[in-house]
């Protein structure tokens, strides 16, 4: 197969790239270039979208001996993963860029680019496992339950996953690192990326406070109705958080509070309790299903990249998806995807993912 | 392989190397006061007469920098920080070493006047004469542009230029070899050429700089080149490029007469089956070997990968320090609109380009043609996705 293989400069996708080499396809490397003003050096944490991180990744290419390529998808980045990722803050929602990007850059705009150049598959560092099944994708969980990335890829449609390469599914972070030594590979040691690409400091409130209109409003408690302080805009809080509300004293029964909704329009703040919290009924839209859900279906919920899972009963109702939790969650927020696995030992299957719109 | 990129580099003449690679194993020092010394020193007057001489300038006016940039450089920030005034006036389509000197220079407080060009990317005298004051230290336009061909009536502007008594300096880095360069004769002060565009090595240039010109050193030291550009000498790297300037300039009549019309038929070739391709630049005053393409819909990266795979090399202009093709300005300052400036690949001839590389581009551009522009606008915003066809 021809195969593009995106090379962020990290170890993953470089030895993603050399097992698509290996295993006998026409591969050719390409960096993808997401910020307009590339910082000259890696600094924090970030993942990409530096100098140094192109560099990294035309030296992988170099050693595996492909055709390297540096494309400049900044516009389209800034327009669908970080002006929606402020727009949905503006809105009250909690996005996750990450699944964003999957969707619409490295997944539509790269993998709608190289299948028309030619290209069979887009080839990425994901920790997540792909098969075809009877003719259709079957994404599971990574065998490193640690590193799984299958939730930020759960919502891939099946002809993207058709096109789709992840050959570090059935490794570990450790297995990738080692076997990055042994290749010779100079991103063998890279420090893992984490946070958000385009937030290099990671403060996303600064990040989010330059670019929408800010709204000061109302901390007020959920139960009573009691006006609790004051804030400068709902972008600078999430569901589930509680330190840093700026309450002007203790609420009435001395018991920490929790943001339970973001309400941006009234610039509203609810806090509450943190049984509060606790989420049983989660709705989603813009379902994409993996197979076909006719019927309840047993299953677990996830609603976060990492943890946030639970036994639950998912249904297709009129293109919503219903997800009954067995189990309460915390920290559900609006915005956040929900992905819904079948249990299995050989790795938990993605049924669906769908966007949260309301949560009970 | 198909190599039509010689705007980047253009191989070495082997009579170039051959010098260069003797040169490269005799010691000598060209400051020292010994023989050997000696020996360098002399290696690197005769370069210099040589130089000279096929240049129409004098020897005293030829100093040796390490490459173009350099010599854009010195001539942008040393003639501007020698003459006391404030005013620069440099056209909006010089090379980045031009560009970004002149930028530079207005972040410390110089007052830059940007001189518009026309749809060809070619500067007026007129707008010159227009812009021009007392205060005006330097003005600096390229003989030829890099990226779409065009050659500027740089004559005239040196004329309008030496009537007010202000410096005229011309980035003639594509022009040398490619068209009739004489110093004295165009009537500049000073001038940029390199080594690796017209056959010799890599990481040493010219500035031609006029004997009544005052220009402050960038760097201090010995002060090897008329106290100007201090640095020991690259004997072997002058050496090579005496020799390359000297081929490249006796050649460049009957050199000039063939790429043009090997370049007019890889145009003809290319629109034969494009139809819709557009050619930048003027269509007449322009470099032999240029021929900088607009392919409507397309995106010059996907361009430049498919005909890379298919053994074709071109290019897509600058690119920055990543490897990003980055948006031409000589072409926003010509008014092409953006998505069309995406979509330009240059291709460039030299010295050594045949007729099977203008066949092989002619034989693989129309499927790869064809295929970028299935692949389209990818990496822009949807909001502009359609383009004028």
């Amino acid at each position: 197969m021809k195969v593009l293989a995106a090379m962020s400069g990290g170890v993953d996708s470089a030895v993603a790239a050399a097992r698509a080499v290996e295993a006998g396809h026409d591969v050719t490397g390409v960096h993808l270039a997401l910020s307009a003003k590339p910082g000259t050096l890696r600094t924090g944490a970030r993942g990409c979208c530096t100098i140094e991180d192109a560099h990294d990744a035309r030296r992988a290419a170099d050693l595996m001996g492909i055709p390297f390529y540096v494309w400049d998808f900044a516009e389209r980045f800034t327009e669908e993963v970080v002006e929606d990722f402020v727009a949905e803050y503006a809105a009250g929602r909690t996005p996750n860029p990450c699944l964003r990007c999957n969707e619409r850059i490295k997944f539509e705009a790269l993998l709608d680019k190289a299948i028309a150049l030619g290209f069979d598959a887009v080839c990425t560092g994901h920790y997540a496992r792909l098969e075809m099944v009877d003719g259709r994708p079957e994404l599971r969980r990574s065998a490193d339950l640690g590193k799984d990335q299958s939730y930020v890829l759960a919502s891939l449609t099946e002809e993207q996953l058709s096109h789709a390469m992840f050959p570090l599914g059935d490794t570990t972070k450790d297995e990738v690192r080692v076997e990055a030594a042994s290749r010779g590979l100079s991103v063998a040691k890279k420090p893992d990326s984490h946070d958000i690409c385009f937030i290099p400091d990671g403060d996303t409130q600064k990040f989010l406070a330059g670019r929408m209109e800010t709204k000061p409003g109302l901390l007020i408690d959920d139960a009573t109705g009691a006006v609790l302080g004051r804030h400068a805009g709902v972008h600078e809080f999430t569901v589930g958080q509680r330190k840093g509300l700026g309450l002007d004293g203790p609420a009435p029964d001395g018991r920490p509070r929790y943001v339970l909704a973001l309400e941006p329009v009234s610039g509203t703040v609810r806090v509450g309790a943190v049984e509060k919290l606790a989420v049983t009924e989660i709705s989603a839209s813009a379902p994409v299903a993996h197979v076909e859900l006719d019927g309840p279906v047993e299953c677990v919920a996830q609603v976060r990249a990492h943890g946030g899972t639970a036994p639950a009963v998912a249904e297709l109702v009129d293109g919503v998806l219903r997800v009954q939790l067995r189990e309460p969650l915390k920290g559900v927020a609006p915005g956040q995807a929900v992905a819904i696995y079948r249990e299995d030992a050989a790795g938990d299957v993605v049924l669906a993912s769908a966007t949260i719109d309301s949560t009970r | 392989m198909a190599y039509l990129d010689h705007a980047a580099t253009t191989p070495m003449h082997p009579e170039a190397v051959a010098a260069m690679t003797e040169a490269l194993s005799t010691t000598g020092n060209a400051s020292s006061l010994h023989t050997s010394g000696r020996r360098a020193r002399r290696a690197v007057e005769e370069a210099r007469e040589d130089i000279a001489d096929a240049l129409g300038a004098r020897p005293s006016e030829v100093l040796f920098t390490g490459g173009g940039t350099e010599s854009d450089n010195l001539a942008v920030k040393g003639v501007y920080w020698a003459s006391g005034r404030r005013r620069v006036l440099a056209s909006a389509v010089e090379h980045h070493a031009v560009l970004d000197a002149v930028e530079w220079l207005e972040q410390q407080g110089a007052d830059v006047t940007w001189l518009p060009t026309d749809r060809f990317g070619r500067v007026s005298p007129e707008s010159v004469a227009d812009a021009l004051d007392d205060d005006v230290a330097l003005v600096t336009t390229m003989w030829a542009n890099n990226e779409v061909g065009t050659i500027n009536p740089v004559h005239d502007i040196a004329r309008v230029c030496a009537e007010r008594g202000v410096p005229f300096h011309t980035d003639a880095v594509q022009a040398v070899g490619a068209v009739p360069v004489d110093f004295a004769a165009s009537g500049a002060s000073a001038l940029t050429m390199t080594g690796h565009k017209v056959g010799g090595p890599y990481g040493v240039g010219v500035l031609l700089l006029a004997r009544d010109v005052k220009c402050t050193p960038l760097m201090h030291g010995g002060g090897q080149e008329r106290d100007v550009r201090s640095g020991t000498l690259d004997v072997p790297s002058i050496v090579g490029l005496a020799r390359a300037v000297r081929i490249s300039v006796e050649e460049q009549a009957s050199r000039a007469v063939e790429i043009a019309a090997l370049r007019d038929e890889l145009i003809a070739s290319v629109r034969a089956v494009v139809p819709d391709v557009v050619v930048n630049g003027d269509p007449v005053d322009r470099l032999p070997g240029n021929a900088h393409l607009t392919f409507p819909g397309c995106e010059g990266d996907s361009l430049l990968m498919l005909l890379d795979a298919k053994g074709v090399e071109a290019s897509t202009g600058s690119a920055c320090t990543a490897g990003v093709a980055q948006p031409s300005h000589v072409l926003l300052a010509m008014d092409v609109e953006p998505a069309l400036a995406r979509g330009s690949l240059r291709f460039s001839l030299g010295h050594t380009s045949t007729r099977a590389d203008v066949e092989q581009l002619a034989a693989v551009i129309g499927p790869v043609v064809e295929r970028a522009r299935t692949a389209g606008l990818a990496g822009m915003r949807r909001s502009r996705k359609v383009v004028k066809q």
